[in-house]
């Protein structure tokens, strides 16, 4: 059995605004799991408990084996974290920075930060404070990837960047993983990045998660049947309909628990299938959250 | 490692279906020989920046359709079988002439209709090829 690199277990806390309730994870080492969420779903508060930067009301944390928050000093160690938030020293250079953190970390590896500063087009000399946004995250990230940490955890690391600079993060998560014993969390609001690298996925929503797979069974169970009925028929009983919508003759269902055989059952009631469609992870991420919303899209 | 494969967001189809196509069309025009030894799941989801358990998908599929063989700790080989490249062309088409009779049915074409369409089709590229 492969251990865990990051789990939570129950996990609750409550704001007087806003309240987290139930939030389960697993991830097993060498995988990379994504957080998909809203502004405000609670993803990064979610990730600030499994820090230990925030202590949750109830339930269990653990991360690389140690037990948040109180083994968080054994667990740092092989944690890197990056987040926007995350603030550098304005008036230090990048590498004054790197110096730092390599006086703290044993395990940092220069000549991969050298490298590192190459791909991602940034300067050694330069000071933080004349840095643009992209330039910022991708010195924190740097400062982060070249201690090799065992998991590494990002919050939103894709947002705000070019995409030549997304591209170069995103290649680098993948690096991380080439090796078996690191593990990636990274949260987003961009499906598209999420879909491409991540093996497991995550959907949270006011502070829910609702629901939760390898991104494989996700893709497959969701499907769109666009059907031709013949006249004063209705569209067929289908398993897990999630969204269905008749126009006239034409109708389309969508179901998350697509089989083959469904076609045959369409068949059989009289509907004549113009297209089974794949979804992407973005129009399934938006079913979900208008489905458990109580909301129907139209 | 060489990677000559695209990834394309805007294909409809799924990722791992795409690197299966990829896959088979190497192993189809010989650059990968029946035997030998391909890149294991883990580099070429580095190698192709995809996830890994979409490249195992991908992976078991082919096993499946007998083009590979995974031995554990071994790795991945291209399956033994010198007709390879021939037997997947073969399916190639079944697929296409399947696709082509539903959408033949869809716009009401007949056995006939069809028939001629794919007889002028041949003789279209006979010609540019000629």
């Amino acid at each position: 059995m492969t251990d865990s690199a990051l789990r939570m277990d129950a996990v609750q806390k409550s704001y007087p605004h806003f309240q987290l309730s139930d939030i389960e994870l697993d991830l097993p080492e060498g995988q990379i799991m994504g957080l998909i969420g809203a502004n405000g779903a609670g993803k990064s508060t979610t990730i600030r408990i499994l820090l230990g930067l925030v202590h949750q009301d109830q339930g269990e944390v653990e991360m690389l084996g140690f037990a948040m928050p109180g083994k968080q000093v054994e667990a740092k160690r092989d944690v890197g974290y990056v987040s926007e938030d995350m603030s550098l020293y304005g008036r230090a250079t990048l590498g004054w920075h790197m110096n730092f953190v390599k006086s703290i970390y044993p395990a940092w590896d220069q000549s991969f930060a050298n490298d590192l500063a190459h791909r991602f087009d940034l300067r050694t000399d330069q000071k933080i404070r004349g840095m643009s946004h992209g330039q910022g995250v991708k010195s924190s990230l740097l400062l982060s990837l070249a201690r090799r940490p065992k998991l590494l955890i990002l919050d939103e690391p894709t947002t705000g960047l070019d995409p030549v600079a997304r591209y170069e993060v995103l290649s680098q998560l993948m690096d991380v993983v080439a090796d078996e014993g690191r593990s990636v969390l990274f949260s987003s609001h961009n499906t598209a990045d999420v879909e491409q690298i991540s093996d497991k996925i995550v959907f949270i929503d006011r502070g829910k998660i609702i629901d939760s797979r390898d991104k494989e069974t996700f893709l497959d169970n969701w499907r769109r049947l666009r059907l031709e009925m013949p006249a004063d028929t209705e569209l067929p009983e289908l398993p897990g309909v999630v969204q269905q919508q008749k126009s006239g003759r034409l109708g389309t269902i969508t179901t998350n628990q697509y089989t083959p055989e469904l076609q045959q059952q369409c068949r059989e009631s009289g509907a004549q299938i113009h297209e089974v469609e794949n979804m992407t992870l973005e129009e399934i991420f938006v079913a979900i959250v208008m489905n458990s919303r109580g909301d129907s899209v139209s | 490692m060489e990677t000559l494969f695209t990834i394309s967001q805007t294909d409809g189809r799924p990722m791992y279906l795409q690197i299966m196509e990829q896959i088979k069309q190497r192993v189809a025009v010989g650059d990968w020989k029946s035997g030998e030894k391909i890149p294991s799941i883990r580099d070429l989801a580095v190698a192709l920046k995809v996830s890994v358990i979409t490249i195992k998908r991908a992976y078991l599929e082919l096993e499946r359709e007998g083009v590979i063989i995974t031995r554990h700790g071994i790795g991945s080989a291209v399956a033994d079988d010198a007709d390879t490249g021939l037997r997947l062309y073969r399916e190639q088409l079944e697929k296409h002439l399947d696709e082509a009779a539903r959408l033949a049915a869809l716009i009401g074409l007949s056995a006939e209709e069809l028939q001629q369409r794919i007889s002028s089709a041949g003789e279209k590229l006979r010609k540019e090829q000629s």
